[in-house]
C-alpha cells in the first residue's frame, strides 16, 4: 500500500489510524482539539457523570468566542446565560487541567483564527472542534473537521474519534484570480457551482495555480467555507507560503526542529497519479465579485447579475425554494444586486477577520465615510490581530469612517452575543452563512468579500468594488 | 435514552430542502449548559411569531402533529452548524426519527449519538410519506429498526437501508467512549511515537 500513489488526505488518514474497527471504521488519533464555551459544557457534564478523566489535557486548548461581548470587555458579561457559559468553561478547564486562552488576554479570539495565530495548526495534524468551521485549519495541510458535543466528549476521554473515511474530491483551480478578486469570491463561486450539498461525504483538496497564488489568509477563507458545500473538510497541500507563515509563531517548532519539520511537511502532497472520487475544474480567471441573494450560500451570483427569477428555473423544487428565499429576503426577481440598499455592514467572522481582510477593507474605505443610516462593525478575529491593525493605523481609518471598532469574537456571524440584526435589516456581511435569522431573527444577509462589504458601507448599497472609489 | 428500536407515532411533514441547524435550533437558544429543555425552542422561527405566540399554521402547532415522533423533510436536512443542540431539541420535543432524501454529514452523525434514527429514502418514497403525513387520518406510521421497515397507514411496507454498524449501535445503545477506552494501550503507544510532531500545549498559552 505504501507504494500506491496516495492523496494528502489519505496520507494524513493513514498516519493517524490507531486501530481498525468493524464496519469500515477506524479509531483515528486527534492531535489537536479546540474547545469553545457553547459546544463543550454538556461534554464535560458527560465525563463527570461517567466518572471519566480527560485523557490528554495538553492535546486540547479552550477559548470563549461564540457568545462573548465585543465591547466593554472590562465589565462583567451582562447577559446572564452567556456569562454562565463562559464561567462554566473556565471552571471545566481548571478542573480538568486544560490550557485556556483567557477572555481578557491579547491572545483571545475566534478559535479558528487563534489556532493558526499561535502556531497550533500545523501541516499533517488531525484537528477537531465542536464547530463546523474547523475546516479552516485545512489551509495548512491538516485534516480538520467539525464535530458534535458527543464527539467532543469522546475526544476529551480518549484523544481519538471513531470515523469512516470520507471520499476525496479534488477542486482544481486553474489560472489566477483577476486583480481585485478575492478568495471569498472564489469559494462562493465554487459553492455556487457545486451546491450546498455538492461535497457531502467528501474531503475536498483544493489545488492548482489559483490556490497556490493565495496567501494563507485566502487559503483559510477557502477551506473555512468547505462546510458550506457540505464537505467534511477542505485541505491544501503545504508549500513555501505555508512554511513562511508558520516560522516564528509561538507554538511552532523553532531552529533546527523547524527545518526537520519542514522537510517532513514537504512530503505532504498528493502523489502524481493519486486518484480522487471526483474532480471539479474551476477557471479562476473568469471569477467576478460574488454576492449571495438567497438564504443559503449556493444562492449566489456575481455583482453584475440580477436576482434570479424562480419562474425561469427548470426544477420546480428549486423554484419553490427560490420563491421562499426571495420572500424572506424581500427581493423581486430581476432586481440588480448592485444598488441594493443596506442597513448594516459586518466585517468579521472566522471566514474574514484576519489582518489581510482588515487591510483590504481599510484600503477600500480610504478617506470615505460610512453612508448615513448605515451601521458598520469591524470585529477582528483575535486580540493579536486587533493590536496589529492598531499598530498599522487601520483602526484610525475605520473609526474616522464611522465604523465601530470592536474586540474579538464570533459576533454578528451567528448572533449569539448582543451584535445582531433587527428584523428586516439587510446586511452586507463577510461571514459564511446567510441562513434565515442567522445574524438575528428576521435579519437578511448578503455574503461577500471584505472589500465588497467595505465598499457597500461607504456607498450605502451593494456596489461593484471594481468600479468603486 | 438508551438506544432505538421502533416508534409508532404521527409523522410531521416539513417539505423543505436544506433545513439548516440554525432553523432547527436558532443560535439565540444555544446559551445553555444542559442537553434538555430545548424542545420548546425547536424550529422557533417557524413555530412562533415575533411576540412568541404560536403560528397556528405551522405543522407542529397543529393536532395530531403536536405529538409527532417522526419528521419527514427534503434534501440536505441538517446542513450548516455542527451544533448537537439540533438533535437534542428534536429528541426533547419527542422526535426520534427523521426521514429525508439526504442529510448533512455532521447532523447525520450527531443523530446516532443521540439515538435518533435518520432514514435516507428515495425522493419518490419521501414524497409518498409526505403525502401520508399531511393527512391526519394517515399520518401515523410505524418505523421498525430491527426489520428496517416503515409501515404506512394503508398497510404498505417501505424498506430502508442502514449501515450495519450504526444499526447495531442504535439497537444496543452502545457506549462508544467505553469501547474506545479499551484501546487505551494502543492510543498511548501511538502517542509516545508522535510526541515530537504535536507536543502538549502549555497550560500557560503564549500570545502571538
Amino acid at each position: 500500500m505504501a507504494d500506491a500513489p496516495r492523496t494528502i488526505f489519505q496520507k494524513i488518514w493513514d498516519a493517524h489510524v490507531v486501530a481498525t474497527l468493524a464496519g469500515g471504521n477506524a479509531l483515528l488519533y486527534i492531535d489537536r482539539h479546540l474547545l469553545n464555551e457553547v459546544t463543550s459544557p454538556q461534554a464535560f457534564e458527560g465525563l463527570r457523570l461517567a466518572g471519566r478523566r480527560v485523557h490528554r489535557p495538553g492535546g486540547t486548548i479552550a477559548v470563549a468566542d461564540h457568545n462573548v461581548p465585543t465591547e466593554n470587555r472590562h465589565l462583567p458579561i451582562a447577559d446572564a446565560d452567556s456569562r454562565i457559559q463562559v464561567e462554566t468553561l473556565e471552571r471545566n478547564v481548571a478542573e480538568f487541567g486544560i490550557p485556556y486562552v483567557p477572555l481578557r488576554g491579547r491572545a483571545q479570539g475566534i478559535v479558528h483564527v487563534i489556532g493558526p495565530d499561535l502556531g497550533l495548526t500545523l501541516p499533517g495534524l488531525t484537528i477537531v472542534c465542536g464547530d463546523s468551521h474547523t475546516s479552516t485549519h485545512g489551509a495548512f495541510g491538516a485534516l480538520a473537521f467539525g464535530i458534535g458535543t458527543s464527539e467532543v466528549e469522546h475526544v476529551l476521554a480518549t484523544q481519538t474519534l471513531i470515523q469512516k473515511q470520507a471520499r476525496n474530491m479534488l477542486v482544481r483551480v486553474n489560472g489566477r484570480l483577476p486583480a481585485g478578486i478575492t478568495a471569498k469570491d472564489l469559494i462562493l463561486a465554487i459553492i455556487g457551482r457545486i451546491g450546498t450539498a455538492g461535497a457531502t461525504g467528501y474531503v475536498i483538496e483544493y489545488a492548482g495555480e489559483g490556490i497556490e497564488a493565495l496567501d494563507m489568509a485566502g487559503r483559510m477563507t477557502v477551506c473555512n467555507m468547505s462546510i458550506e458545500a457540505g464537505a467534511r473538510a477542505g485541505l491544501i497541500a503545504p508549500d513555501d507560503t505555508t512554511f513562511a507563515y508558520l516560522q516564528g509563531r509561538p507554538l511552532v517548532p523553532a531552529g533546527e526542529a523547524f527545518e526537520t519539520a519542514k522537510a517532513s511537511w514537504r512530503a505532504l502532497r498528493s502523489d502524481p497519479g493519486a486518484s480522487y472520487d471526483k474532480v471539479i475544474d474551476i477557471d479562476a480567471t473568469g471569477i467576478a465579485p460574488m454576492v449571495t441573494w438567497g438564504t443559503n450560500p449556493e444562492a449566489v451570483v456575481t455583482i453584475a447579475d440580477r436576482v434570479p427569477d424562480p419562474e425561469a428555473m427548470p426544477d420546480s423544487a428549486a423554484a419553490g425554494q427560490a420563491r421562499q428565499m426571495l420572500k424572506y429576503m424581500a427581493l423581486e426577481p430581476g432586481t440588480p444586486l448592485a444598488g441594493l440598499p443596506i442597513d448594516v455592514v459586518f466585517i468579521g467572522s472566522c471566514t474574514n477577520s484576519r489582518i489581510e481582510d482588515l487591510r483590504a477593507a481599510a484600503a477600500t474605505i480610504g478617506d470615505g465615510h460610512v453612508a448615513s443610516g448605515v451601521r458598520a462593525l469591524v470585529v477582528p478575529g483575535s486580540g493579536a490581530i486587533k493590536a496589529q491593525a492598531e499598530a498599522e493605523g487601520l483602526d484610525l481609518i475605520f473609526k474616522a469612517a464611522g465604523f465601530e471598532w470592536r474586540d474579538a469574537g464570533c459576533s454578528m456571524c451567528l448572533g449569539m452575543n448582543p451584535d445582531r440584526l433587527k428584523p428586516g435589516e439587510r446586511c452586507a456581511s463577510t461571514s459564511n452563512r446567510n441562513f434565515e435569522s442567522r445574524q438575528g431573527p428576521g435579519g437578511r444577509t448578503h455574503l461577500m468579500s471584505p472589500a465588497m462589504a467595505a465598499a457597500a458601507a461607504v456607498a450605502g448599497h451593494i456596489v461593484d468594488v471594481r468600479r468603486f472609489g | 435514552m438508551a438506544g432505538f428500536t421502533s416508534i409508532t407515532a404521527p409523522a410531521a411533514p416539513l417539505p423543505l430542502a436544506n433545513v439548516d441547524t440554525d432553523k432547527i435550533l436558532a443560535g439565540e437558544h444555544l446559551k445553555t449548559i444542559s442537553r434538555s429543555g430545548l424542545g420548546a425552542k425547536l424550529f422557533s422561527g417557524l413555530r412562533y411569531d415575533e411576540q412568541g405566540a404560536e403560528r397556528p399554521d405551522f405543522i407542529l402547532n397543529r393536532d395530531p402533529w403536536r405529538r409527532a415522533g417522526i419528521l419527514i423533510a427534503l434534501d440536505n436536512f441538517g446542513s450548516g452548524s455542527s451544533r448537537e443542540h439540533a438533535p437534542w431539541a428534536l429528541r426533547d420535543f419527542g422526535i426520534t426519527c427523521v426521514i429525508a432524501p439526504s442529510f448533512a454529514d455532521i447532523f447525520h452523525n450527531n443523530c446516532f449519538k443521540n439515538f435518533i434514527l435518520p432514514i435516507v429514502l428515495d425522493r419518490a418514497l419521501v414524497d409518498q410519506l409526505l403525502d401520508d403525513a399531511a393527512d391526519p387520518s394517515r399520518c401515523r406510521m410505524r418505523v421498525d429498526l430491527p426489520t428496517q421497515t416503515i409501515a404506512r397507514a394503508n398497510g404498505e411496507i417501505v424498506d430502508f437501508e442502514i449501515d450495519a454498524q450504526q444499526k447495531d449501535a442504535l439497537l444496543n445503545g452502545i457506549d462508544e467512549i467505553g469501547g474506545s477506552l479499551a484501546f487505551l494501550p494502543q492510543i498511548e503507544r501511538w502517542e509516545r511515537a508522535s510526541q515530537l510532531i504535536a507536543p502538549d500545549i502549555p497550560l500557560d498559552v503564549p500570545s502571538s
